[in-house]
Formats: structure tokens, C-alpha cells, sequence
């Protein structure tokens, strides 16, 4: 398996950390309510087909990256950096 | 080696044993029944279970023909008397990871929640034999966690002590004693040097296959319908009670519907509007050509998240950890593959001249404590049994005991009364990895 | 027998090698069954499960019988083709799966009771009396099953891996492959071409084709020099292409060392890993075999496999032999051997319309029911029509048609698809991604129609690649047509074989779908047809077509079974290369790590890192006495510690603050310039991630540490944090913990050692930082304390450590004081309740480690909605306390805590121990656990029990800081 960083060019999966679904991106605002917290941090629709997922290119220019993916074939749509995607945090 | 006490009495429920045993006029094996077959060329041996049509109504309906749901379906049949209920397998039984994974049988869990569960399971797993008059081969032959720092081996005593707690079994070893039962692990490796191991007597493995087998010629012979090749397209909701599923061959009605599908659990509840703290994952598992007898043991090297035991056809059977990316491909990538081996070859380069015959993955329902779900859903009438982690074969008898507890009686049963859905709502965890809500890491 | 003047073996070059203890003679260029047929050795092995006397069966890789143990200097190595295995001086091979002799083996008696033996027959026995399985039942089931055997000593054999990178890989070096390997190397793609055999040519080195008007083995002789001499191909001989993984990656074996004598630093296999833009599938096709009654005689042999001992290794394996064939294919093999001066008895020809052949006897509508010999085959039974008649031969070629060499396209979870014309699978296009099928392969089994093939894949390839169209001429050939009449098993009474290995028959196959395991992979499981070492190459379609037949379905209907990497075994150690020993995980070494080890000390790893575990003094004999020492050192002199293995991680910019408020549960960005603050950092999950110190160093400029364990983790957090949270927010922050070597000095006289190292005073107050001048360099100093006496760090550029830890040892020498190690450093931790990861292991909230408040009610931060849920705090978790036992005992981490008088069970434990040790100090061993509610049982007194270790103790339940509690003496 081999990822296209889009800062590094096509890496090895080896290189790479995986943390879970995009989900994480979306954290919830202050004060949200706990189910909101309970669903940002546990449940998935954890789709069997096209899915959006974490990685973080740990042993390159530790980007995390948001990785457009077949869970089923494992092809790689697309990559993508999440500073750049989800630019989070107000300036 | 230590036996089983017999306290597993205390665990059975309640109610009396009213059901119509089926024993009927199914065959029972044996040595004399193997021989008179043989004698006559193995002509009268009758099919392990019948191939019904499905009917139209069931009193409740198990989706899921692996080890979990046939369980389920055999104790539901023989603890609480129904017997007018139906397995809906998508493909054949068995089909699940109940024969992908590396059959290792063991109770060794150290938090209240997982201890008394695993105990009540190993428990079940030594009486299954008799219970389903099938050969599982359960083979009690010890299962040693090596250590390799003082830290660790303070966390091992922890979870032995927790082991004898619980009243099951637990030994701590010193290297000499690791030594003495596993002579050919390499004791001059100075990267992660053996200090010893805990030894859990009554570990060991089984015959993965044959579990799912056994199970399901049970539960056909009280009269389970076990339906083949039959898909669950939908599930059925009229005012927030189940009514029954769709499927490949037509809708059944039912007023109970237990979800056991674990490796597709998400893809099942959804039909059900639920969405479910779990992440599927592929696990890897290999096994080498046959080999005459060499490792006797189950071991477990933490370090480098490696375990093996040898089966009684000869073939190392071994695996690692997750791909740890999501995944139902049921199969993994090199990365984790080379990972595995070279595990194998620092902790006991003697099985290097071994060759991998097969490699194959599992889907894994990767839960964010790592421990199961075993409960009601907000769907009145709908139960669910998922999220078995890497966990699950060890965990089949008394997954099926304690659903079919739950399905039949609506509580849950006293050994698996924490496997609940809100828990990671309410923060009463059960992480045994310590590892956090982050799926894959458990 | 060796037949004059045929083969590719150097007759000038003979080899001695010994099998089972007699020697024999071969060539150079022989495999080990070459030269056993050579040598007319006619029994090699025994079936897994009846023991039978088998022979030869194939001449490739996917060889079911012939499997030997290669006896090196050594070690050695189970379960060897024989087939695969070359020949080379002082070889040694052994028989395995025999006792006590190939000849004469005791467990051959499961052949006479077969009957009682069926399919899955120990599911329905050995369960009674129960204790009987594992103390009788199953050893004697391990003892007969398994093949060969491990010597049980370690492999030191060498083993590489490696990693290739190719526009092209070709798998297979046939007429298809070579022609895409020319096409695309002449084009100027970069090409690997791998084969599994010594030689490149693929069945064109067995027939006797002709390419051009010349022998075909002319023309691969051209190819292979033209593609040698380009700079963009690499051949790889011996190299198995074993699996095919996501994104081009293949895995690959390569036999470098095992057809050579043994040299001490000769690897003896080398694990690929090949990255390919495009691949190619030439891997050609696999003969199969027919099933009838005792087809498993040794001399009962693949058809195909004759003209390949003949025309490669000049031999032939019988006197007199016979061809049973479905297919047109096995002729060539008649006149092949004919030509040669082999006498062919008969073609048996099951197709009543079979072709003539001249000069041969061809019975057409026939098939060969029985073989006779048990050690060797002697005599056939032909039946035709409904006669039958007996034929001697003492060897039998059977071709029951050919099964595309189609694995590597079902590892992706590819499914074939059943081709009835060519009754066999053939593969899906696009099975996997940016592989093409290419020659028998996909079916096309001509060599005209391999290597057109071959040249088309090669073009559509590069168009792929960008690399144009690669037009190459196509060498004239023939285009025989491929002629088949399906025939799986022919009718009979006794054992017909499909998996020779396995020894699963036709019966087995019956008894499964009789007794319900319909499902191809029902059937598989319970008769273990397929899972022998040739992973059902030699049986899986024969197998399917019986199972189809006796459950009255089709093939299509009844489905295949998955093949799963590798394509062929694959040894432990190849795959696993580098990890022995040290090679398993990396190793860090401190800048001291000599200096330490200079003065005896053990080092021990603690998260990558080796740190000294304690300093022996002369006289002392156990490590406590040297613990206590160092101990009472630091708490009375002064002492030196090297934590360089803390992770630094340097932020700057002017939203730092505001960052490491987010990431810490406490306010950090208040803190003065020149002070350092506690810090507590959770998970998003509300559990306790790690602790640490954060220094400000400038206005916009801070340095986090981390403990040893959670450095690297601690780090991508703050990275996903940072790009995911607050990309836009001025701050940036990079580890610096390899940059730094930083001790700790520890003390009442540490700021005397601190005076003496800097030349002046440190004039810092507790919890201060300054940079300052060591010996000339440019340092840190931080007033910062782990054993609860007044302490310093003092940080150096990296490659002034050592200099820094020798100078700092020696003053504090000649003050009294000196080194002190892990152990001693935990004794003083727990003497001041300060926690580690012991503590903090995973499941700890701030909540159970008394620091609820310092989850910050201003601000938002990682981990505090989570932390709020119910179920992290409350009377029912279990809090750290400390513990001391009243009687002057032990106490073991890992124990828990019971009430007096209560029953020792799960139900009623109360805590558990984390962390023990002797304190010199209080002169009394401690114990930090945690304690339901423990908070409000200081005073009790409790039952500290592990069973294990046999150890009980009543201890009392006291608050964890057990040395100092006011802190006095840190800010003395």
C-alpha cells in the first residue's frame, strides 16, 4: 500500500500512522452537548466503500493528511493535507 | 495443569430446562459410530444439519450464521426453551472470522466487566465437547505472556493476581521457568531479554472450524432453522419495535432480532438507523506448512505484538496486530506481514526455516475501548452482540450464552452486564489496553 | 534413468550428493528430483495422512510429494521440493513424514485402516473420557500428523531484504513473458522480469518448439542475451513472485544461497519488496491430474512433467511408459519421449474422438482405472468400453487438462471466471489494478498465442506508461488448438486421489457434501483439500468438479475457494529478515550511555532508550544496596542523572500561549518569562495522555517536555492538534529532545554543583529557567525537581553531553555525591508520590490522581468535555493513594487491596499496587496504588495481597507524598 503525500510525493504505507475518520476533524464547539462528544468520538459510520480517513506522515514532514479511500478495494482516491483542508482555528 | 472448578453451575439461568430437546432422531457421534461407519463405508453418515427453507415468522431471528450467532442460537434452544427460531447466514456458516482467526482459547483479562466474562467463557469451552457431542479439540495447553522489563512484569502480575481473583488460573514465571517450558526462545537476545512470563494453565486453542460446526449441529438438532446463502437486505421497525427483516429470500417476521455480525455489524445496525462505536479493521493471520510437533504452548510476545501456537495438523499458526487502517478487504499489506515475521525471528529464530503456507485477514469490529457490545438497542426488540475486537473466538460460547440470555429474557446476564452501548457515552470504560478511544489501537 | 545427449545439465560437471544416507551422482544443472530419477529413486516421501509411498509428481514448485529436509552444516530445512531444490556438491537430504525408515514406515498401518480415517472423522470421536484429549488423543494425532521437522535450534542462516522499483514487472520468463519483457525493455521501460527456475525460458526450454525454424530454446537464448545486456531490465532467476499487494507493490523470494554449498555469509534467500507502475502476468499454467483408484503410485507423474525431465535434465522416469490424458496436449510428450528412444506403451485418451497418432498405440475412449505397485508403479488397468485391460508400465503421465497459473490475480480478492471451452479458470481482467494477464496465463496456451500475447500486454503497458507503443515483430511459431473433454475422476470402487498431500480422495469429497458441507468451502475445511503445502495447485478444480457433481450443481454454482499470498511458501526468516536479536526494534543511546557503562552499570531499556539502572560500588552484591545508596546520596549530597530521554519540544510564535493552553488541561500562557510550570495533558477522551514541564524561554518561545514513553506520541498529538484545530494560529513547534543532553542534579548540595560547574551562583528561584555558559557553551538551566530535594536540569548542545556528564560526575565525587539510576530515581519518585506511566497507564483521569483542578474551568482544552462524562469521576473509581506496610515487609506491584476479612475475590478488591520500592529515607518499603475512594480512606488499614508472589501484608492507606509534603526542601 502506498500513499501519495502531497508534500513527499508516493511513500510506502510503512511511513505513514493511521489514526481513524475524519470524524476527528470535527470537533465539537465548547459546550456542545455530551452526545455530540459521544458521536465525535466513538461512533462511525465506518462505511464499507468510500471513506475519508486520518494519517499522519510520521516518519516524512509529519503532515496529517486526509486520505480519500476504498475500504473495500483499499484504492486511494485522493490525499490531501488536513492544514490545508480543514484549515481549523480562527486566526 | 489445573481443571476447570465447577462453579460454572452458578452462572446458569434460572429457568428450567423445558424445551423439547431434538435429539430426536439426529446421530450422535462417537469412536463405536465412527468404526460401525467405517466398517459399512461411511455410507450412513446423515448431514450435520438440515437445509430448511426459511418460514415466514419466527419467534426471533439471529442474523448471523458465524460463532457468535450459532452460539447464540444453540443456547437460546437449550437455556430458555425457544426453539422456533432461525439463523440468517448471508453465505455459508462459519463463513465470518470465526474460521479466519488463530484459535486461541484463553481468560486472562485483568478489569472486573471482561474477568468474569472470559472466566464464565473458558468455563463453557471445557464442557463443550460433551455439550455439543462435537470434537472441538479444545486443547488446555498453556498459554505463556513473556515479559521483558520489571514494568511489565508488575503489569502481568497485576492481571495474573486478577486471574486467581476471578478464580481462575495463573502462574508467574521467571526466566529460568520460561526457559524450562520454552527452551528454544532465543535468551541471548539483548534487545527485549526474557524476564519471564505468566503462565495461564487452562489457555490453549481449539479447531476453529469445527466450533461454528459444533454449534450449528446443535442448534439444528433442538430444532434451529440454520438458513444458508440468506441475506438481510432490511430490518423491519413499526413504532420502535422490531417486526422482522427482509432478505435474499423474502421477508420473515419476528418479534426478536438479534444483530451478531460482527465484521459487518455497522452495515447491519444501519439498517436499523444505528450508528455504532465501531471501526472495521483487517487482522492478519498466517500458518506454515505442517510440521511434526515443535512448539507446544501458546505464547504471546507483547513486544512485538506476536503469537503462535502450533495446531494438530502440524502448521504454525501465528499473527500480529491490525493493518490498523479501516479495511473489509479481508486482507492486509506487507508492511504488518514483515512486521510479524521479524517478530517471530527476534523472539525464537528457530522457526525461521518454517515457510508461510497462507496468509489471510479478518474484519475486525474495532471498538473504542476494545472490549464488546453485548445489549439492547434503542430499537425495542432489536439486540446486538458486536464489537469483539481481535477478541472474539475465545469469547463464542459465552457470547451465545449471555445474547441468547439477553434475547430471551431482556436483561443482561450477570457476566456481561458492562458490554453496554452507552458506556462510551457515560465514560465507564472498559479499556483493558489503556490505549483510549481511538479504534484501532486496541 | 539418464538418456544420452538430452538436457541442459553440464555433463562435465558431476555432483555427489546423498540421499537418506546413500550417495549418489548427478550434474550441475540438476534439480535433486532430476537426479533422483537419474538414479532410478523411485519412493521420496509419505502422504500426510496414510503414510503412502509417493514419488515424483511434478517437475515445478507446486510439487505435492516430493518433499524432502535439506541437511545443512547447520540446520535444517523441512518441507523442500525436491522438484525446486538443485543439485550442488555434498548436498544432503533426508526423507521426512517416515518412521523408522522411507522403506518401512509404522504409520503406513493408517493406510489399512483408512476406512475408519473419512473426512472430519476426529470431530465425531475422541471426546470421551474428556481428559484423555490432551493427555493421549491428541499428542498421538500431533506425532503423525506434520511433515517435516525443525531442528529446534536457532536459524542462523542470513537472510536480506529489498526493496525494488520498476516501470514493468514481468512475472514469469515464457514465450509470453520474454516477449513482454523485450517488447517493453526495447521501448525503454524500465523491466524487471522474475521466474521462479534457475533459467529463463519457461516451457520453452521442456518442448520441443520451434520459433522461427529454429528450436525455440535458440530463441530465448537471443532474448535473454539482448535483455542481459540492457542497463533498464533486471532478471531475477529463482525469484518467486509470492504475492501482490495494494498499489503495484509485489512480494517477491529470491533463492540466492540454497543451490550453492553453504558459505558463512552467502544469504540464502533474499525477501523483495517491487514496486511496479504496470505488471505482467506470464506465469503460464499448471497440468492437473485425473483421479482414479491409487493414481498416487510413485511413477504415476504429470504428463507435462516428462518432456521437462527429458529436454532440461535428460532424464526420463520409466522404462516403459504410458500417457492418460483428456487434451490434446500430452502428445508432444509422446513424441517427445518417442523421439528420444523411450518406449510409450499407449495413450490412454478418454475423448472417443481423439486424434490418431502415428506410430502409437492410442486407446481413444478409454481411461485408466487402477495402478498397481505400492513402492513403485507396475502395472495400469485400462477399461474401455466394458472391458478391461492390464497394461505394464512403470510410469504413467497423466494430463487431465491445464489450470491457468491464475493466484496472483485472486489476491486481491479477485474471482476467476470458469471458462468451458478450456474447462478450467481463467482470471478476471482488472483483478488487480494495472496488471495484465498475459499467455496460459489467461488461457491462451499456444506458443503463437503466447507470444502475441505477450507483445500485446507489453503494448498496452506502455500506453499506459507514456512510453509509446513498443512495436516489436512477431516471431513465427505455431498455433496448435487446444483440445479438451473434461474428465475429473474416473468411476471406480477404491481411493481415487485429489490432494496427494492431504490424502483427501474422491470418497472424502462425497462423504462432505453427503453430510451437509456442500459449500466449496465447507468442503475444503472439513476435508482439508487445499490446504496441504501446494495449497490445492494440484487439486482445487478437480476437487470443485467432484464436489459439483455430488451435490448436482455446476461448477459456476459451486464456486472456488480464495487463494491467498504467498503464491508459494515462503520461509519465516526471508520475510523476517533483519529482525533478529537487535535488528527487531531500534536502539537510542544516550550521550553518557559509555560513560555509564565505563562504571559497570546494567543499562535498561525504557521506551527505545538505555538508561542506567544503577551504579555498583565495590562491595555491594545486590542493585537494592546500591538503589539505597544512591538514594540516600541525593537526599544527603547530591546527585547526577542524565534524562536527556524526556522529550523537548520547542514551540514558538506569538499564539503559543493560546496552543499550549489548548493542549494542556491547565493555564500555561500566564506564566512569567524565565519559569517553568507543571502541566497535565490530556487525551480528547478526558484520560490523562502525559504530564511535564513547560519552560518559557522568550516572550513567544516555550519547551515542553514529555515523559521518555510518550515523547513520540505527545509529538503527533500536538501535530494533529495544530493542523487540524488551529492551522491558521502563529505557532510552530519542532522536537529538540535529540538536540539537547540534559541532567539532572539533585540535592542539598546540588546548587554547590551547579556553583562549581557554572562558576557562579544559579540564582534561581523554584520553577525558574535561564540559558547560561557551561564551560564556554551555550546552556539551560532549569530549576525544576523529580526527587523532591532541591534540583536542577542543566542542558547542553548534544555533542557536549558526555563532556558535560564526566565533568558533572567528577565534582559531585569529590562533594560526596555521584551517579544515581532509574532505580534510585523511582525510589525518590515515589517517595515524593510524583507519578509515572505506572500511574498514568491509560485509564487514569486527573480526577483519580487528586489533579481534578487543574482541568482548567476557563478555558476549553483536549480531553475536558470528555473528562466531564459521569462515569470519570465519582466515589466508585479508583484513586491513587499511598501505602505503607505495618510490618517491615515487601510489598509487590501488581498486588491488590483487600478489606480484612473479606472473601479474595474479584468482587471484593478494593485497589491494586502500581509502583513499590524500599525507601532508605523513611526506612520502610512504599507503595503507590489506586484505591476505591481512596482519597477519603487514608487511615485504613488494608490487606495487600498477591497471590502470585505470595505475598500478604497489612498496610495503611496515607497519603502519597509520602517524603516532604510541604515541599520544603524543593524550594529550599
Amino acid at each position: 500500500m502506498r500513499l501519495t503525500c502531497p508534500l513527499c510525493g508516493p511513500r510506502d504505507r510503512r511511513e505513514f500512522y493511521y489514526y481513524g475518520a475524519a470524524d476527528y476533524l470535527r470537533r465539537p464547539a465548547e459546550g456542545a452537548s455530551p452526545d455530540d462528544w459521544n458521536d465525535y468520538l466513538h461512533n462511525r459510520d465506518n462505511p464499507a466503500g468510500l471513506t475519508q480517513d486520518l494519517w499522519y506522515h510520521e516518519q516524512g514532514c509529519c503532515a496529517w493528511l486526509k486520505v480519500t479511500r476504498n475500504t473495500v478495494t483499499h484504492e486511494i482516491v485522493a490525499v490531501e493535507a488536513v492544514a490545508v483542508a480543514d484549515a481549523g482555528g480562527a486566526a | 495443569m489445573a481443571k476447570a472448578r465447577l462453579s460454572i453451575l452458578a452462572y446458569l439461568p434460572r429457568t428450567r430446562f423445558n424445551a423439547p430437546v431434538m435429539e430426536r432422531s439426529a446421530m450422535r457421534y462417537s469412536g463405536f459410530k465412527v468404526i460401525a461407519q467405517g466398517l459399512f463405508g461411511n455410507t450412513g453418515w446423515k448431514p450435520a444439519w438440515r437445509d430448511p427453507a426459511p418460514k415466514a415468522e419466527y419467534d426471533a431471528v439471529i442474523i448471523g450464521g458465524g460463532g457468535h450467532g450459532l452460539a447464540t442460537a444453540y443456547y437460546l434452544a437449550k437455556n430458555h426453551g425457544l426453539t422456533n427460531i432461525a439463523v440468517l447466514e448471508k453465505g455459508y456458516l462459519g463463513s465470518g472470522n470465526i474460521g479466519r482467526n488463530t484459535t486461541i482459547v484463553r481468560a486472562n483479562y485483568f478489569l472486573p466487566g471482561n474477568s468474569e466474562f472470559y472466566s464464565h467463557s473458558l468455563k463453557l469451552w471445557e464442557g463443550l465437547e460433551s455439550d455439543l457431542n462435537y470434537n472441538v479439540m479444545h486443547s488446555q495447553r498453556g498459554l505463556i505472556n513473556l515479559f521483558h522489563s520489571d514494568g511489565q512484569r508488575d503489569a502481568f502480575a497485576r492481571r495474573g493476581n486478577a486471574m486467581i481473583n476471578q478464580g481462575d488460573d495463573a502462574a508467574l514465571l521467571d526466566r529460568d521457568g520460561v526457559r524450562e517450558l520454552l527452551p528454544y526462545l532465543d535468551f541471548d537476545n539483548t534487545r527485549f531479554p526474557i524476564y519471564g512470563g505468566l503462565l495461564h494453565p487452562r489457555g490453549g486453542t481449539a479447531r476453529h472450524d469445527a466450533v461454528a460446526w459444533g454449534y450449528a449441529r446443535a442448534a439444528d438438532q433442538r430444532g434451529v432453522d440454520l438458513i444458508q446463502n440468506c441475506e438481510v437486505t432490511g430490518i423491519d421497525i413499526e413504532g420502535g419495535r422490531v417486526t422482522g427483516v427482509q432478505t435474499s429470500r423474502g421477508r420473515i417476521r419476528a418479534k426478536k432480532v438479534g444483530l451478531v455480525v460482527a465484521g459487518r455489524s455497522g452495515q447491519v445496525a444501519a439498517m436499523a438507523g444505528l450508528r455504532l462505536p465501531i471501526e472495521s479493521h483487517v487482522l492478519q493471520a498466517f500458518v506454515t506448512e505442517g510440521l511434526k510437533p515443535v512448539i507446544d504452548h501458546v505464547i504471546s510476545f507483547g513486544m512485538g505484538h506476536f503469537y503462535i501456537s502450533q495446531s494438530d495438523k502440524g502448521g504454525l499458526v501465528f499473527g500480529g496486530d491490525l493493518d490498523f487502517y479501516a479495511s473489509y478487504a479481508s486482507r492486509g499489506n506487507l508492511p504488518m506481514v514483515e512486521h510479524v515475521m521479524e517478530a517471530g525471528m527476534t523472539l525464537m529464530p528457530m522457526i525461521g526455516r518454517a515457510r508461510v503456507l497462507r496468509s489471510w485477514g479478518g474484519i475486525m469490529d474495532m471498538t473504542p475501548d476494545g472490549s464488546p457490545i453485548i445489549d439492547r438497542t434503542p430499537v425495542d426488540g432489536l439486540f446486538i452482540d458486536a464489537g469483539w475486537n481481535y477478541g472474539g473466538f475465545k469469547a463464542v460460547p459465552a457470547s451465545g450464552f449471555c445474547m441468547a440470555h439477553l434475547m430471551a429474557t431482556g436483561q443482561s446476564h450477570a457476566v456481561a452486564a458492562r458490554f453496554k452501548l452507552n458506556r462510551f457515552a457515560t465514560g465507564h470504560l472498559l479499556d483493558e489496553e489503556g490505549t483510549g478511544s481511538q479504534h484501532n489501537l486496541h | 534413468m539418464r538418456i544420452d545427449g538430452k538436457g541442459r545439465i553440464d555433463r562435465t560437471r558431476p555432483v555427489t550428493f546423498r540421499f537418506d544416507g546413500c550417495t549418489y551422482a548427478g550434474y550441475k544443472g540438476d534439480t535433486l528430483a532430476s537426479a533422483l530419477i537419474a538414479n532410478d529413486v523411485r519412493v521420496v516421501g509419505r502422504s500426510f495422512k496414510y503414510h503412502r509411498p509417493r514419488g515424483i509428481l511434478t517437475a515445478g514448485s507446486e510439487e505435492p510429494n516430493a518433499l524432502v529436509e535439506i541437511i545443512g552444516p547447520s540446520n535444517q530445512t523441512p518441507n523442500t521440493r525436491a522438484t525446486v531444490q538443485e543439485l550442488f556438491e555434498g548436498l544432503e537430504v533426508r526423507s521426512q513424514n517416515r518412521w523408522p525408515s522411507l522403506g518401512f514406515d509404522l504409520l503406513e498401518v493408517n493406510d489399512l485402516v483408512a476406512p475408519f480415517l473419512s473426512a472430519g472423522f476426529y470431530y465425531k470421536t475422541f471426546m470421551w473420557p474428556r481428559r484423555f484429549w490432551e493427555g493421549l488423543y491428541e499428542p498421538l494425532i500431533r506425532r503423525a500428523a506434520g511433515l517435516g521437522s525443525l531442528s529446534g535450534r536457532h536459524d542462523e542462516g542470513v537472510y536480506e531484504k529489498a526493496w525494488a522499483h520498476c516501470d514493468m514487472l514481468v512475472i514469469g520468463a515464457g514465450p509470453a513473458g520474454l516477449m513482454t519483457a523485450l517488447t517493453a525493455a526495447r521501448a525503454g521501460a524500465d523491466v524487471i522480469l522474475a521466474d521462479e527456475s534457475s533459467e529463463l525460458g519457461g516451457r520453452l526450454l521442456s518442448d520441443e518448439a520451434e520459433i522461427d525454424g529454429a528450436p525455440a530454446v535458440e530463441w530465448v537464448a537471443g532474448v535473454v542475451a539482448e535483455l542481459t545486456s540492457m542497463p533498464n531490465v533486471r532478471l531475477m532467476t529463482r525469484t518467486s513472485v509470492t504475492g501482490a499487494y495494494d498499489d503495484g507493490t509485489f512480494g517477491a523470494l529470491e533463492r540466492v544461497g540454497l543451490h550453492r554449498r553453504p558459505r558463512p555469509n552467502l544469504p540464502r534467500e533474499c525477501f523483495w519488496r517491487i514496486v511496479a507502475k504496470r505488471s505482467v502476468l506470464a506465469a503460464g499454467a499448471l497440468e492437473r491430474s485425473v483421479a482414479f483408484e491409487d493414481n498416487d503410485r510413485p511413477g504415476v507423474m504429470m504428463a507435462s512433467s516428462l518432456p521437462t525431465y527429458l529436454n532440461r535434465y535428460g532424464v526420463v522416469p520409466g522404462k516403459r511408459i504410458a500417457l492418460f490424458t483428456n487434451n490434446d496436449s500430452a502428445r508432444a510428450t509422446a513424441r517427445s519421449l518417442m523421439a528420444a528412444g523411450v518406449e510409450v506403451a499407449a495413450i490412454i485418451d478418454s475423448r472417443t474422438d481423439a486424434p490418431d497418432e502415428p506410430g502409437m498405440v492410442v486407446h481413444k475412449g478409454a481411461q485408466v482405472v487402477r495402478a498397481r505397485g505400492r513402492m513403485g508403479l507396475r502395472e495400469i488397468t485400462i477399461a474401455k468400453g466394458g472391458t478391461q485391460t492390464r497394461l505394464e508400465v512403470d510410469c504413467l503421465g497423466v494430463s487431465g487438462g491445464w489450470n491457468p497459473t491464475l493466484h496472483l490475480t485472486c489476491h486481491m480478492n479477485g474471482r476467476p471466471r470458469w471458462s468451458d471451452e478450456l474447462a478450467a479458470f481463467v482470471p478476471n481482467e482488472g483483478a488487480i489494478p494495472g496488471m495484465m494477464v498475459a499467455g496460459a496465463a489467461n488461457g491462451t496456451f499456444s506458443t503463437h498465442g503466447c507470444l502475441a500475447a505477450g507483445a500485446e500486454a507489453a503494448r498496452a503497458s506502455l500506453e499506459a506508461l507514456g512510453l509509446g507503443s513498443g512495436a516489436v515483430d512477431l516471431p513465427q511459431t505455431t498455433d496448435a488448438p487446444y483440445n479438451i473433454a473434461p474428465l475429473w475422476q474416473v468411476p471406480g470402487k477404491g481411493r481415487a486421489w485429489l490432494d496427494f498431500a492431504n490424502d483427501v480422495t474422491v470418497k472424502d469429497v462425497a462423504l462432505s457434501a453427503q453430510e451437509g458441507f456442500r459449500s466449496v468451502e465447507h468442503m475444503k475445511r472439513y476435508t482439508t483439500q487445499g490446504m496441504a503445502p501446494d495449497q490445492g495447485k494440484n487439486s482445487n478444480v478437480a476437487a470443485l468438479a467432484v464436489l459439483a457433481d455430488a451435490t448436482g450443481r455446476g461448477i459456476v454454482q459451486t464456486g472456488t475457494t480464495t487463494f491467498r499470498p504467498p503464491y508459494t511458501p515462503v520461509s519465516i526468516a526471508a520475510m523476517g529478515a533483519g529482525g533478529r536479536g537487535d535488528g527487531f526494534a531500534p536502539q537510542r543511546f544516550l550521550t553518557s550511555d559509555q560513560a555509564s557503562r565505563d562504571r559497570g552499570a546494567p543499562m535498561i531499556e525504557t521506551g527505545l532508550w538505555y538508561r542506567p539502572s544503577y551504579f555498583p560500588k565495590p562491595g555491594e552484591t545486590t542493585w537494592r544496596e546500591a538503589c539505597d545508596r544512591e538514594v540516600s546520596m541525593v537526599r544527603s549530597s547530591v546527585g547526577v542523572t542524565d534524562v536527556s530521554t524526556l522529550g523537548k519540544i520547542d514551540i514558538q510564535g506569538p499564539d503559543a500561549g493560546r496552543f499550549l493552553d489548548f493542549v494542556y488541561s491547565n493555564t500555561v500562557s500566564t506564566l512569567p518569562l524565565g519559569r517553568v510550570r507543571y502541566g497535565l495533558m490530556l487525551r480528547e477522551d478526558g484520560h490523562v495522555l502525559d504530564d511535564g514541564t513547560c519552560a518559557r524561554l522568550g516572550e513567544d518561545h516555550w519547551l515542553m517536555t514529555t515523559t521518555t514513553a510518550a515523547a513520540g506520541l505527545v509529538m503527533r498529538h500536538l501535530d494533529f492538534v495544530q493542523q487540524a484545530f488551529c492551522a491558521r494560529w502563529r505557532v510552530r513547534f519542532a522536537s529538540v529532545t535529540e538536540t539537547w543532553a540534559q541532567f539532572a542534579v539533585a540535592g542539598p548540595l546540588a546548587r554547590d554543583l551547579i556553583t562549581s560547574e557554572l562558576g557562579r551562583a544559579p540564582g534561581l528561584p523554584f520553577m525558574g529557567c535561564t540559558t547560561v555558559t557551561v564551560q564556554g557553551v551555550q546552556g539551560r538551566l532549569f530549576r525544576i525537581s523529580f526527587s523532591g530535594e532541591e534540583g536542577y536540569e542543566i542542558a547542553v548542545p548534544t555533542r557536549y553531553g558526555e563532556a558535560l556528564f564526566r565533568d558533572l560526575t567528577a565534582r559531585a565525587e569529590t562533594m560526596g555525591g555521584g551517579l544515581y539510576g532509574m532505580e534510585a530515581l523511582n525510589v525518590l519518585r515515589i517517595e515524593k508520590g510524583f507519578i509515572t506511566h505506572a500511574e498514568i497507564h491509560g485509564r487514569t483521569t486527573a480526577f483519580d490522581i487528586g489533579m481534578e483542578r487543574m482541568v482548567s474551568a476557563k478555558k476549553d482544552c483536549i480531553g475536558k468535555a470528555a473528562a466531564a462524562r459521569p462515569g470519570m469521576t465519582g466515589p466508585e473509581r479508583e484513586q491513587l493513594v499511598g501505602l505503607t506496610p505495618l510490618t517491615d515487609s515487601p510489598v509487590t506491584a501488581g498486588a491488590y487491596l483487600f478489606a480484612q476479612g473479606v472473601a479474595l475475590t474479584r468482587e471484593n478488591s478494593a485497589g491494586y499496587i502500581t509502583s513499590v520500592g524500599y525507601s532508605p529515607t523513611i526506612q520502610s518499603h512504599l507503595a503507590l496504588g489506586f484505591l476505591k475512594d481512596g482519597r477519603a480512606r487514608h487511615g485504613e488499614t488494608l490487606r495487600l495481597i498477591d497471590r502470585l508472589r505470595g505475598v500478604d501484608v497489612l498496610c495503611a492507606v496515607v497519603d502519597p507524598v509520602f517524603h516532604d509534603p510541604k515541599g520544603e526542601k524543593l524550594r529550599a
